[in-house]
């Protein structure tokens, strides 16, 4: 079966880049849900079966820390893997993310190569 | 150039080539550095801006040419851009994001956190940016395929430290 991955992030541009590299790393993925920040991936993992939320931490609206606060206080969301996908550097926003329970982080610009690395675990692992 | 100043210039070669290498595939030939010391003349094309707040605050730059701007689009997201549209202004901004996103990193073990906004991207004839009381940009300049961009960065202290402050807006006025 094939796994339904979320992906939040302001910038249409990255939403398409991170399609092409999912696309391209011959795993078996379904669909690629896109939202433009927490809120809209909320509504969307309200709709939708997700097994793997690629976010960005820094959003208008609801930002990527808010959405990884909402999924892992929830019951029905809590276990999905969140991977956290910023500009930011090493201390901070992504100590944050990893002490609110995200799943790891890929730090932008980032190659297609990094990013199969950092998912290849994490879909095997989800695949429904 | 002050040790500051030369910091930064290092701090916008390394995060420009990164960019540049893993997103684009690309090489951006350093051409040299300089200090603006006033507001620009107005001028053509596409600029952006983006934030940076903590124990130091500034904002951070691209300038760029409407050509270029397609041509980096288009090499981002593999599709032809023959005119400046959301989607090229939307590339512009997280290259933005992503450069200045670096030059932060690099920069925040000398002057601690910083908090990055969200980007602004501005394309027009004839218009003049300023940033609220900046007044000196640390700049480099870059040929790719022919085309010049400009990377920028205005860092100060501010009177009282707020680590973990993050901009609200964006303190920047474009005047056409």
């Amino acid at each position: 079966m094939e796994s339904e991955i979320l992906v939040v992030d302001d910038s249409a541009a990255i939403r398409k880049i991170l399609q092409r590299v999912l696309r391209g790393t011959g795993m078996p993925i379904g669909a690629i849900y896109e939202a433009g920040d927490g809120q809209e991936a909320l509504d969307t993992l309200g709709r939708q079966r997700i097994d793997l939320v690629l976010s960005d931490i820094n959003m208008p609206k609801m930002d990527g820390l808010q959405l990884l606060a909402s999924l892992k206080s929830s019951d029905k969301w809590r276990a999905i893997p969140v991977v956290m996908i910023t500009t930011e550097g090493g201390e901070s926003r992504v100590a944050e993310a990893v002490k609110l329970g995200a799943a790891g982080y890929v730090r932008k610009p980032f190659t297609a190569d990094q990013i199969k690395e950092k998912l290849m675990g994490f879909l095997e692992a989800v695949r429904p | 150039m002050t040790e500051m100043e030369n910091l930064i210039v290092e701090s916008i070669k390394q995060s420009t080539a990164a960019v540049f290498s893993t997103m684009l595939d690309a090489e951006a030939v350093f051409e040299g550095a300089a200090i603006e010391k006033r507001t620009p003349e107005a001028s053509d094309g596409v600029v952006s801006f983006i934030g940076m707040a903590g124990a130091w605050a500034g904002a951070g730059s691209l300038v760029c040419s409407p050509v270029m701007a397609c041509r980096v689009s288009a090499r981002m997201l593999m599709a032809e851009f023959p005119a400046v549209d959301d989607e090229v202004l939307d590339a512009v901004a997280e290259l933005t994001n992503m450069i200045i996103g670096g030059v932060k990193t690099d920069l925040e073990p000398r002057l601690g956190p910083l908090g990055l906004s969200i980007p602004t991207v501005v394309y027009g004839k004839n218009f003049k940016a300023k940033g609220a009381g900046i007044d000196e940009w640390v700049g480099a300049t870059f040929d790719w395929e022919g085309e010049r961009l400009a990377v920028k960065v205005c860092l100060a202290p501010t009177a009282a430290p707020q680590a973990k402050a993050r901009p609200a807006g964006h303190p920047y006025a474009v005047e056409v």
